[in-house]
């Protein structure tokens, strides 16, 4: 039954709600559809083991792992399958912290992802550094702290999670013996990896991969050691019995992901436009944040003043449109976003809206078009 | 730290309401006047700052009120 009024969800999903939180996860590619249950059938087995079936998980794991490196233009045996994107961050960093000779103190932006702070936490001593309005840090800043005594690693995300800034990673200048971690799980597939790091992490449910996938790669020739206890496995970087057939679906979804993504980006980088444009002329005390051009393709993240961010996300919902918020109220910790925080920005009333591969005008209309009664709806119900 | 001409208990309040107190009453001093904003919310301690930015306000800093609940100083611009 269509629902044209005003007043239900919209109809712009094909009856369903529309996903606008790509950045939390994505639905599986359609590329790896088919991969996946055909893996599931083939590469169930042990793949350290010698006989037929053992041969067939380990010739798919090869697969996933050549067609993984192919498409990320990187080795083979720079590529090593983790149990999750978090899972690659804390390997990668920790694993360069372990080898350096100069010290476990990890110089990091203050806007890292929370896994890369939760694991400077735990197994290093963090030196944050600042960044400005929208979300950037300056790279000098990095550069001048990693001389310090001690400091054995830099980690740098390619792009925000939160508000898509772009890091400019590839132009980071190091001293020799300090390595770059960068987290790439924002930006993995999407963009082209920077140059300059010695190990680097991805989460394919980010790039239409399943869930129980992170990529970890480690640089030839870096000094990284197993951080963690180490396991007989394929693969000494990881442990645990490997995912074959999700690995698998990974990389095909990857390598659909890479091959489409000059179409694909254009298309959201306008949509995007459209919605930092709409939202900032048509919902009066917003604030768009993030940079408005080096940004990721797909994302936006903006605030609305006197808004409480819980009300925002539900009524959104409710309206047909699924977001994420960065607000305190819809946080496990009750605590702002961190990111947020960083930037100085207004972080109630915040939603995060990041488009999936096959987004339309006309679903980014539709939230543009509901967006200023919802948020003067709410602004009405404590009296402003 | 100055002292504030109003002090706006907002300890028991959660974001977004301590900053929409502080809308509300910040015209009831007079410019060059300061109002202080009381919450434990961790959220004000982002977003009166921000809130201050946006409207072209001052934000003069954070101290304790008298019980060591946090205090965000806002001095009223005009």
């Amino acid at each position: 039954m269509s629902n044209a009024s005003g007043a239900g969800p919209a109809d712009v999903g094909g009856g369903r709600p529309v996903d606008l939180d790509a950045a939390s996860s994505t639905p599986l590619h359609p590329a790896a559809r088919e991969v996946l249950v055909a893996a599931l059938e083939r590469g169930y087995a042990d793949p350290r083991r010698l006989h037929r079936h053992a041969r067939d998980a380990r010739l798919l794991l090869d697969n996933a792992r050549e067609a993984t490196a192919d498409a990320l233009g990187v080795r083979p045996d720079e590529v090593s399958f983790t149990s999750s994107g978090t899972d690659a961050v804390h390997r990668g960093l920790l694993g360069l912290v372990r080898g350096s000779r100069r010290g476990d103190v990890v110089v990091h932006p203050a806007v890292e992802h929370s896994a890369v702070l939760h694991a400077v936490r735990w197994g290093a001593r963090g030196v944050p550094v600042g960044c400005d309005e929208t979300g950037r840090v300056h790279l000098g800043d990095l550069a001048r702290e990693a001389t310090a005594p001690e400091v054995g690693v830099v980690a740098v995300q390619t792009a925000n999670h939160e508000v898509g800034t772009l890091q400019g990673v590839g132009a980071l200048e190091l001293p020799d013996d300090v390595p770059l971690f960068t987290d790439a799980c924002a930006s993995m597939g999407r963009l082209p990896l920077p140059d300059g790091w010695a190990a680097a992490a991805g989460s394919a449910h980010k790039w239409g991969g399943p869930a129980g996938v992170g990529v970890l790669l480690v640089r030839k020739g870096a000094r990284w050691r197993n951080p963690f206890p180490g396991d007989d496995r394929v693969d000494e970087r990881s442990s645990g019995f490997e995912n074959v057939p999700a690995a698998l679906a990974a990389a095909a979804a990857l390598q659909a992901v890479v091959a489409e993504r000059d179409e694909v980006n254009a298309s959201h980088h306008r949509l995007i436009d459209v919605v930092r444009r709409r939202v900032a002329a048509e919902v009066p005390d917003v604030q768009v944040v993030g940079d408005p051009d080096a940004r990721l393709p797909h994302l936006v993240t903006f605030s609305c003043l006197y808004v409480d961010g819980e009300a925002l996300v539900l009524e959104l919902d409710r309206r047909g449109f699924g977001i994420a918020s960065g607000s305190a109220c819809t946080s496990s910790t009750l605590a702002p976003s961190h990111v947020l925080e960083a930037m100085g920005v207004l972080t109630h009333g915040n939603v995060r809206l990041s488009l999936q591969r096959d987004a339309t005008r006309a679903q980014v209309d539709a939230f543009c078009d509901v967006l200023p009664e919802v948020v003067r709806e709410i602004r009405a119900r404590v009296g402003l | 730290m100055t002292a504030p001409d109003l002090e706006l208990d907002c300890r028991d309040l959660r974001c977004p309401m301590p900053v929409i107190e502080l809308a509300r009453h910040l015209g009831d001093v007079e410019p060059g006047r300061v109002v202080a904003v009381v919450a434990y919310d961790p959220a004000a301690r982002v977003d009166v700052p921000a809130w201050c930015r946006m409207r072209g306000q001052e934000y003069v800093g954070e101290d304790l009120a008298d019980d060591g609940a946090p205090r965000y100083l806002v001095r009223r611009s005009a």
